[in-house]
């Protein structure tokens, strides 16, 4: 990745004006935080409301005869049997079982469908959904034509109401609609990353900072970068693909089976039978000091029975947090206790529940 | 007179003892700390060992010792608000006092006037 030119979003521009700091994330210049730091654009995204640039994630329409059971066969989970106006979590799955992507599925009609990834397997998703569907099927990237806006937060529906939409006109969770917002004919989903009520517009590319600025004029909007993502998503106990689960991972292991219908036939199922070698398990610190990606995870008795995948101080509960792969034999009950880096004077835990911040208001009622 | 690191420590000493933390620099670069892990009271560091650990949302990072001694006290206040470190980082926010320094190693630190002017080139970057 040396010297590769990074990837823009259409709101780089804007980010820099608001005094983002930027890094580098799978490809792109991203806005890792404002001027107010993560842990303000944390609570606020908790208390009021956020938008987040995700232009990055990819995106791609699948559309014509045969993209119901094309795709419903790459999938964990069942695509065929969505109905058009919804959105499923879902997994494109290798035939090892492991997960290539965790993505979000939206059924535009009965042959159509916009995959919604993430920007580090773009490339690789993009050319294994060509290869595997049959030759009818129109795969079409429009992963830098439409830039997307993650509005988030308890507060979002008001502020899209006070936008002109009306609340009765709002999808429920995990629904699609298109409405015209800003005199934008946009798409809409009540669905996200921080575990708080909220939505992902889609925009033209073009028109994303208009939208964007727009939004922000609402003085109780603020901007969030990647830095509060990963602490809002982490405590709602949502998993980062790379980091949480990858092509070695399966859906099972990664904490999904009662999501995945293993009655029903697609690629990668048979290897799911086998039992599963590990478990996704959420450990609640004793302290402050947060666990990190490949620390080793030790049982009180010393001996070594998993591996750290994400940890952070979790801003909203006040202690540090982590998630962890550990072997499938071990004890693994709520209220284990665990050490983290070391055996001798490790950061003391206990295996807990997902997700660890169970205030989140992602899946209320709105009317 | 505070002397400053490389690394971006400060140290001031004051009758024989020197209280040590991190550069506002360096807390901002960090952004909102998280943690910070005390030295034990009777515990000695020679200059440049690691002598506590400061945590922000982003990354941990080292803090090195900027002078050999022995800790005779840490800012306990940061146990429950480290992020005094950012509010404060060279007064409120010190991290450890030691005795038992030796001031000719202050020698080998930079004065505030040189400190500055490596900040001030690092922010060309």
């Amino acid at each position: 990745m040396l010297n590769q030119t990074l990837l823009e979003t259409p709101l780089k521009n804007d980010h820099i004006g608001r005094g983002a700091r930027m890094v580098s994330f799978a490809g792109w210049t991203m806005p890792l935080h404002y001027a107010g730091g993560i842990l303000a654009e944390h609570h606020h995204t908790r208390s009021g409301a956020s938008v987040f640039d995700t232009s990055h994630m990819s995106q791609f329409r699948i559309t014509g005869s045969g993209s119901a059971s094309g795709l419903d066969r790459l999938m964990a989970r069942s695509t065929e049997s969505q109905p058009p106006g919804t959105c499923r979590y879902n997994f494109l799955m290798n035939a090892a079982g492991g997960i290539r992507d965790d993505l979000v599925v939206y059924r535009m009609a009965e042959q159509e469908y916009l995959i919604v990834g993430n920007a580090g397997t773009h490339r690789s998703d993009l050319a294994w959904i060509q290869d595997s569907l049959p030759d009818a099927v129109k795969v079409r990237d429009e992963s830098m034509e439409t830039g997307k806006i993650d509005l988030q937060g308890p507060e979002s529906a008001e502020v899209l109401n006070l936008a002109g939409l009306k609340p009765a006109t709002l999808p429920a969770y995990f629904r699609w609609r298109r409405l015209t917002l800003f005199g934008e004919n946009v798409l809409i989903s009540r669905t996200g990353y921080t575990g708080e009520l909220g939505f992902e517009v889609y925009v033209p590319w073009v028109r994303t900072p208009e939208i964007w600025e727009r939004l922000l004029e609402n003085p109780g909007v603020q901007p969030a970068g990647l830095g509060a993502r990963d602490t809002l998503r982490l405590e709602a106990g949502l998993p980062l693909y790379g980091q949480d689960m990858d092509e070695d991972t399966t859906p099972l292991e990664a904490g999904f089976e009662t999501l995945v219908d293993m009655d029903r036939s697609f690629l990668g199922r048979e290897a799911l039978v086998v039992q599963a070698r590990k478990r996704f398990v959420g450990i609640r610190l004793e302290g402050r000091r947060a666990g990190r990606h490949g620390m080793a995870v030790f049982s009180e008795d010393g001996e070594r029975i998993g591996t750290v995948t994400s940890g952070c101080f979790a801003p909203s509960l006040g202690y540090a947090v982590a998630t962890a792969y550990i072997v499938k034999h071990s004890a693994s009950s709520e209220g284990t206790p665990v050490l983290l880096n070391s055996r001798e004077n490790g950061l003391p835990g206990h295996i807990s529940k997902l997700p660890f911040y169970e205030s989140g208001t992602a899946r209320i009622k709105l009317l | 007179m505070k002397h400053y690191t490389e690394e971006h420590e400060w140290v001031e000493v004051e009758d024989g003892v020197a209280t040590i933390g991190i550069t506002g620099y360096a807390a901002h670069e960090l952004g909102d700390i998280t943690f910070v892990e005390l030295p034990e009271n009777g515990s000695g560091y020679g200059q440049g060992d690691v002598i506590s650990v400061v945590e922000s949302v982003k990354a941990a990072s080292d803090v090195f010792a900027p002078l050999s001694g022995r800790v005779i006290a840490s800012n306990r206040m940061l146990a429950d608000r480290p992020e005094l470190v950012n509010e404060s980082p060279e007064e409120d926010g010190w991290i450890c006092r030691l005795g038992e320094v030796d001031e000719s190693e202050l020698d080998n630190l930079m004065t505030e006037a040189e400190y500055r002017q490596m900040v001030s080139d690092l922010s060309k970057d």
